[in-house]
């Protein structure tokens, strides 16, 4: 295993019941750096997304084989899930805040691993919170309902929600979506500043938007990566045919 | 064909309106002959001598129904949790129905199972405090048992209504199945279990023949839990065969306050609904 990897993915193939739906998966994913996963829908992209934090194993008939490693660990091995999930966070599609405070939410994960002490408490909170950019405009609110905030907001919010459990890595399946462009920005100009603590694997629909943000751009089609490599060159000099057919928009 | 289920909706208004009607016609007179302090916060109950204070009745509902819905409460909600969020298909298909039964086998029939096990089994445990096996306890005890399946039947779907986002979102942070369960679907699903609640106390309240079967139904002040108590429900059913005069309309007024409450548990439902929903 490459220590500047964050996962390293090898033969890896998933079905749902009978359907084979992600294909002899190899992939490495590095770690301090944006990677977009890109394709059409139903491509795969979201359920490879998911089998990295094993939300998969909610799915009944889901079966993975093959090896999936994070720092060297098999993921699909003799690990804690909950502890797998601690150390990678998520973010879904639609926010989800759950319906408690704003501090409530930010607090649930720390709270589940065991942090009791308030003022503790108290700094993880707030520290996240400044670190998903939305600090300035709920700390009069706190105690507020998450639900009062607008859609961009409650991203946010979930946003440090996550980076509250203090993970290494971050999953975003089409975090922004469900928003409007301004939220979308500030989402943006959010993950290339995460960047630098964490690992974020980005599930985006939008060209633009992987081409702004992401290292490194992997190519989803029907279940297999037809092309992964850095963004740049992905996007300017695509080494597969089909892979330039979908980024300039002849399908997809 | 409108008019059809205009006039289908008419006839529970109506029934409504006409009850309302009776009650007040006939409880509110009763009430001002008495006085009203001395009606409800009279605390003799003595037909016979013109003496007519409900205040032990009211006592000993309050006590039964709380005392109902602090021990049915609890193992409703897990119930409906299990139901909802643990049980395996198999079982589901066992458990499910004998809940849904419970609802339907006839009050009378628990108050059998009361005077049969119940009353024999408090009167042991309780023989130390020189405790009776009609008593407070044992009603409350057969309440709980009875307004299970109502609970559960709200609660569960309620629980079931919560988006599945929550869960994920907190499994996703790392929580164990139970913890995003309970504090993450449970919150959310608060007004649900709330109404629950509410649907349960309503049913415990109006309890008439299992709780006369099981309650010992002496109308004076109970000095604790394992003595006998007449409920309000118990008061009318007991005597209103052969009460004539002031004592048959001191017990329509017995029915008023008891609608009272019953209304006044439906408000506060509906209130606190509506400001979830702000």
């Amino acid at each position: 295993m490459n220590s500047s990897n964050a996962f390293e993915v090898r033969g890896m193939n998933l079905h749902y019941g009978s359907f084979h739906a992600l294909k002899n998966i190899h992939l490495d994913i590095p770690k301090n750096q944006i990677t977009a996963l890109i394709g059409p829908s139903g491509c795969g992209k979201s359920t490879f997304l998911r089998s990295l934090n094993r939300m998969n194993d909610l799915v009944e008939g889901c079966r993975i084989d093959g090896d999936i490693r994070m720092d060297g660990e098999d993921i699909y091995g003799k690990i804690d899930v909950n502890h797998l999930r601690k150390r990678v966070g998520m973010v879904f599609q639609k926010p989800n805040p759950f319906p408690m405070s704003i501090y409530d939410n930010v607090a649930y994960g720390p709270r589940t691993h065991g942090v009791k002490n308030k003022p503790q408490l108290d700094a993880l909170v707030e520290k996240s919170l400044k670190d998903a950019a939305i600090w300035d405009e709920v700390k009069d609110r706190l105690k507020k309902s998450a639900l009062g905030l607008s859609g961009g907001q409650q991203q946010r919010l979930c946003i440090a929600r996550a980076l509250a459990a203090q993970p290494e890595v971050i999953l975003m399946d089409e975090p922004t979506s469900a928003l409007d462009p301004i939220s979308t920005s500030h989402i943006e100009e959010l993950a290339l500043t995460l960047k630098d603590q964490y690992t974020i694997i980005i599930v985006t629909h939008n060209m633009q938007q992987a081409a702004r943000i992401s290292d490194r751009t992997v190519f989803f089609l029907l279940g297999e990566v037809i092309e992964s490599g850095e963004t740049e060159q992905i996007f300017s000099s695509p080494r597969d045919k089909r892979t330039e057919d979908y980024i300039t928009g002849r399908f997809g | 064909m409108e008019i059809v289920f205009l006039l289908a909706a008419c006839m529970s208004i109506a029934s409504v309106a006409l009850i309302c009607i009776f009650l007040f016609a006939n409880g509110l007179p009763a009430m001002k002959e008495i006085g009203l302090d001395n009606f409800l916060l009279g605390r003799m109950w003595k037909p016979g001598a013109d003496i007519y204070g409900i205040f032990p009745m009211i006592v000993g509902s309050v006590y039964v129904t709380g005392l109902a819905l602090a021990m049915g409460v609890p193992v409703a909600i897990l119930t409906a949790v299990y139901l909802a969020f643990f049980c395996p298909q198999k079982a589901y298909r066992v458990v499910k129905p004998a809940i849904e039964l419970m609802a339907g086998i006839p009050s009378v029939v628990y108050g059998f199972f009361g005077i049969a096990v119940l009353v024999p089994l408090v009167r042991t445990i309780s023989e130390s405090v020189n405790g009776r096996g009609n008593s407070i306890f044992t009603a409350a005890l057969l309440l709980a048992v009875m307004i299970l399946p109502t609970v559960i039947g709200v609660i569960e779907p309620a629980l079931r209504a919560v988006p599945r986002s929550y869960y994920e979102g907190a499994l996703a942070l790392g929580a164990t199945h139970e913890r995003s369960v309970f504090f993450a679907v449970m919150p959310a699903a608060k007004s649900g279990i709330l109404a629950g609640i509410v649907l349960g106390l309503g049913r415990a309240m109006g309890e008439t023949m299992a709780v006369i079967m099981v309650a010992g139904n002496q109308a004076r002040m109970p000095k604790g839990v394992f003595q006998g108590i007449r409920t309000l429900t118990g008061n009318i059913v007991i005597e209103m065969g052969y009460a004539t005069g002031l004592h048959r309309e001191a017990l329509i007024a017995t029915g008023v306050v008891l609608f009272a409450f019953i209304l006044i548990i439906n408000m506060a439902l509906t209130l606190i609904q509506r400001g979830e929903h702000r």
